[in-house]
């Protein structure tokens, strides 16, 4: 527990912030049924990236990485609303975005752990190519759909609490399940910890390894279908463009080492929802567009170096520092007389 | 007793990690031109104690004093500059760099702000030869053996001005002519005055190269003595607190083994080990014999399916069966626990529990599983009867000492309950207190029925535990010579220089 104290800290640091911008920040209202406010709005808002962060947190886990997601969330809000356009059910729709997204997945698992590729590459792959492949589903085009079912997993609600904010809480209670309450967590942080010990043990990591990469696509698709139905379209070229790089900034600052081993699901649900909230604080402080990306990069670097536990006593512990000479000096007194 | 002072002195030395109590009130000092011990079990505080001299840790409490100055080193890097040099066990340099620059990395000699590459390579050259090695400086680290990189180590250590060396385990990875060969070096060091603190687990050569030693137990001072003076049984009786019990005859009464278990026949893997036919009997102990590189952890891959055989094939109790995966031969109850502990055996971030029921785990998949009851119940049970300290199941892995970890690497194992044990050099860097319980342990379990495949570079051990020992050289199996009075040490080696060719009918030095 006490991993997660910084991301928590640091989280409350940054909603404190707001209250001096924003008149009732933590105010939560019930209007037409459905619950608003700003809290609501940083996790309707960060759902996606939630999504894509716990998937990218157990490849990660494995000593990998997965650059595709980004890719991925396009081609599931493609395929969905190509499908939808051409009066195909939602269900179906739906369900052929993530079938194609869980492949996409396996693949990446296949390249990664049977063809010996390092992840870097094997998912560097399908980010550039995958770009490509959403913007032949599309032809170039933005579909734009209109189906209210459709629009309910991205701007819908449901028992007054938006649907995006549920399916997260789904998936995540299915992660911890798998990992923690099944034997998969500890093979996934066996397998990045010692790959070749791992198989000495009798592990089939080739099998966890292309699941973990299945799995974190099957989660970018998920994330790609809030996206494209929050707008009702579907944006091969610009949809989760650069999510990788936020949902990997976002395990590492939940605590997860980019080497493999240990993995923490709660930080990275806390990385993602710190990442969203400095999003929506540039714009309710008022920092100018221009800008917003400087930063935004600063306010990450100084959150990573908090996290830091030497840099914390380089800067922080200068004074405690001092008293361990202090005996050895007097020592020297008393040798000497 | 005219005792020159003392060039370190350290007195009442004291270390708390989290939970543990390392050191407690020990005392060092290191004359000079003297070769000083420092002996104790896997985690007496050796290593700490070592650590605290360098700088690696603070002390907590006690006082350090170099020629009667106080002193306090912040890093390893103070301690240097002071004079104190070390090289430890595992070899930290960098191997993709020349030999030369191993040497000399981080003080290279300059001229108008540049590197001096000549001179660089002549001094490097020099200090070699002063080790009576001859290399090409220039070439790169990694083309030399693990013992050459060992002396190119200690060359480093040396050329800074030192006057205390501290070799941490530098034997382990040497034959027995490279080990000769540091020791020659270790007796000029100390004619020129220099303190060499020695840290090793193999008696014979504190006995060869030490003057003195200073016994640690449990993080206290057992006392120093004259090494002269100590006998290997009190040695051994002071480091593990306890008389040594009688180690020779570990078996119960002779057994007859009719009930083969695993058979190869004309298994083998090109490039690794040639075609070799061996039978292991229920209840059976194989030893393998062999100088390191000889094939004896290539025969025990390929028993395990970690390797696939080029050649050959394996039945088990006479059914043919393919060795494709570690997790076919698992599922056959074969159990292998590699030689090296860090890279093939530990995950150094999961918890003792975790590490202890992985191999269980991962023969149920990840789908069922194991039940907490029965992970905590399993675990606790391994850790009273190993011995494994500390005895808390949520530790991790990696702050485990070499003997413990070994320890648990063999609970991993034993709770699936196989019917052939492969142990790889299970007794390697780690302790007399240990070694003996895991002798025993093998001892006990082979009266249990269970078939053990045991490798090991110290013939003695080999030649207590067998039933039978298989002879390697060259990676070819030249020998199987059942152990019976006639078989000696003597004759192993005999066997091992001879490569079976005269059946090694008289005793004899091996080279």
């Amino acid at each position: 527990m006490r991993r997660l104290l910084w991301p928590v800290v640091i989280l409350a640091l940054l909603l404190l912030v707001n209250v001096f911008f924003t008149a009732n920040f933590f105010s939560i209202q019930m209007r037409d049924g459905h619950l608003y406010g700003s809290l609501i709005d940083i996790l309707r808002f960060g759902a996606p990236l939630i999504l894509v962060s716990l998937g990218m947190t157990l490849v990660i886990a494995t000593g990998g990485i997965d650059l595709s997601v980004g890719s991925v969330v396009a081609i599931a809000g493609a395929l969905a609303c190509l499908q939808i356009s051409d009066d195909a059910g939602v269900f179906t729709a739906v369900a052929l975005a993530l079938g194609l997204s869980v492949l996409l997945g396996a693949w990446n698992g296949l390249l990664v752990a049977v063809v010996g590729i390092q992840p870097i590459i094997a998912t560097l792959i399908l980010m550039v190519a995958g770009r490509g492949l959403a913007q032949l589903i599309t032809d170039g085009q933005i579909i734009t759909v209109n189906s209210p079912s459709y629009k309910v997993i991205g701007g819908g609600y449901w028992l007054t609490v938006p649907f995006g904010i549920l399916l997260v809480v789904v998936v995540l209670a299915i992660t911890v399940f798998l990992t923690r309450r099944l034997a998969l967590g500890m093979l996934i942080e066996s397998v990045g910890g010692n790959a070749e010990a791992s198989r000495l043990a009798g592990i089939r990591s080739r099998g966890i390894i292309i699941m973990v990469y299945a799995f974190a696509a099957l989660c970018a698709g998920v994330a790609g279908l809030m996206i494209s139905s929050n707008v009702s379209s579907a944006d091969g070229n610009n949809a989760g463009l650069w999510v990788e790089l936020d949902a990997i900034l976002a395990v590492v600052i939940g605590g997860t080492s980019l080497s493999g081993g240990r993995f923490s699901l709660g930080g990275t649900v806390l990385g993602a929802l710190i990442i969203q909230t400095l999003t929506t604080t540039i714009y309710s402080i008022g920092v100018p567009p221009e800008t917003t990306l400087l930063f935004k990069a600063l306010v990450v670097t100084a959150v990573c170096l908090i996290q830091s536990k030497s840099f914390r006593e380089k800067v922080f512990g200068g004074r405690r520092r001092a008293v361990p000479p202090s005996p050895a000096a007097e020592e020297k007194v008393r040798v000497t007389a | 007793m005219a005792v020159p002072a003392p060039i370190l002195l350290m007195s009442g030395i004291g270390k708390q990690f989290p939970g543990v109590k390392a050191l407690d009130g020990v005392d060092l000092r290191l004359l000079p031109g003297e070769v000083h011990a420092l002996m104790g079990e896997n985690g007496a505080g050796k290593s700490t104690l070592i650590k605290v001299l360098t700088g690696v840790h603070p002390i907590d409490a006690g006082t350090i004093e170099l020629l009667g100055e106080p002193v306090a080193f912040g890093s390893p890097l103070e301690a240097q500059g002071a004079g104190i040099s070390t090289v430890y066990q595992e070899v930290n340099l960098c191997a993709n760099l020349s030999v030369a620059e191993n040497i000399f990395v981080g003080r290279e000699p300059r001229r108008w702000g540049r590197i001096d590459w000549p001179r660089m390579r002549a001094r490097a050259a020099e200090l070699l030869a002063r080790l009576e090695l001859d290399l090409d400086v220039s070439a790169p680290l990694s083309t030399y053996s693990p013992a050459i990189q060992q002396m190119v180590a200690i060359a480093r250590a040396i050329d800074i001005e030192a006057r205390v060396l501290i070799l941490d385990e530098p034997t382990s990875s040497l034959d027995a002519s490279e080990v000769e060969q540091l020791f020659r070096v270790m007796r000029t060091l100390k004619e020129e005055g220099i303190a060499i603190l020695f840290v090793s687990h193999f008696l014979d050569q504190i006995y060869e190269i030490s003057d003195r030693m200073t016994i640690l137990r449990n993080g206290r001072l057992v006392g120093e003595y004259l090494t002269s003076e100590l006998s290997q049984v009190e040695l051994v009786a002071k480091m593990i607190g306890q008389e040594l019990a009688a180690l020779e005859k570990l078996h119960g009464e002779a057994k007859v083994f009719d009930r083969p278990l695993l058979e190869a026949r004309g298994l083998g893997r090109a490039g690794a080990i040639e075609p070799f036919t061996l039978t292991v009997h229920e209840g059976e102990v194989v030893g393998l014999a062999g100088l390191l590189g000889s094939g004896r952890t290539e025969v025990a891959r390929l028993l395990f399916g970690a390797d696939h055989a080029s050649t050959g094939e394996v039945s088990i109790e006479g059914t043919p069966v393919s060795l494709r995966t570690p997790r076919v031969a698992m599922n056959h109850r074969i159990a292998f626990c590699s030689e090296n502990r860090k890279s093939d055996g530990l995950i150094p971030d999961l918890t003792l529990r975790e590490n202890i029921i992985l191999a269980l785990q991962a023969t149920r998949g990840w789908t069922r599983p194991v039940p907490r009851e029965q992970q905590d119940e399993l675990v606790g049970k391994y850790i009273s009867a190993l011995k494994i300290s500390p005895a808390n199941p949520e530790h991790l892995v990696r702050d485990l000492s070499g003997g413990n970890q070994q320890k648990v690497l063999l609970a991993r194992w034993l709770i699936l309950e196989p019917r052939l044990l492969i142990l790889d050099e299970p007794t390697r860097g780690i302790d007399i207190g240990a070694k003996t319980e895991i002798q025993r342990l093998v001892a006990q379990l082979s009266d249990g029925g269970m078939a053990v495949l045991f490798i090991s570079a110290e013939l003695e051990e080999v030649l207590r535990l067998s039933h039978k020992v298989g002879v390697l050289r060259d990676r070819r199996l030249v020998a199987q010579l059942p152990n019976d009075d006639d078989l000696t040490t003597d004759v192993l080696m005999e066997t091992i220089a001879s490569g079976g060719a005269n059946g090694g009918a008289s005793g004899g030095g091996a080279e």
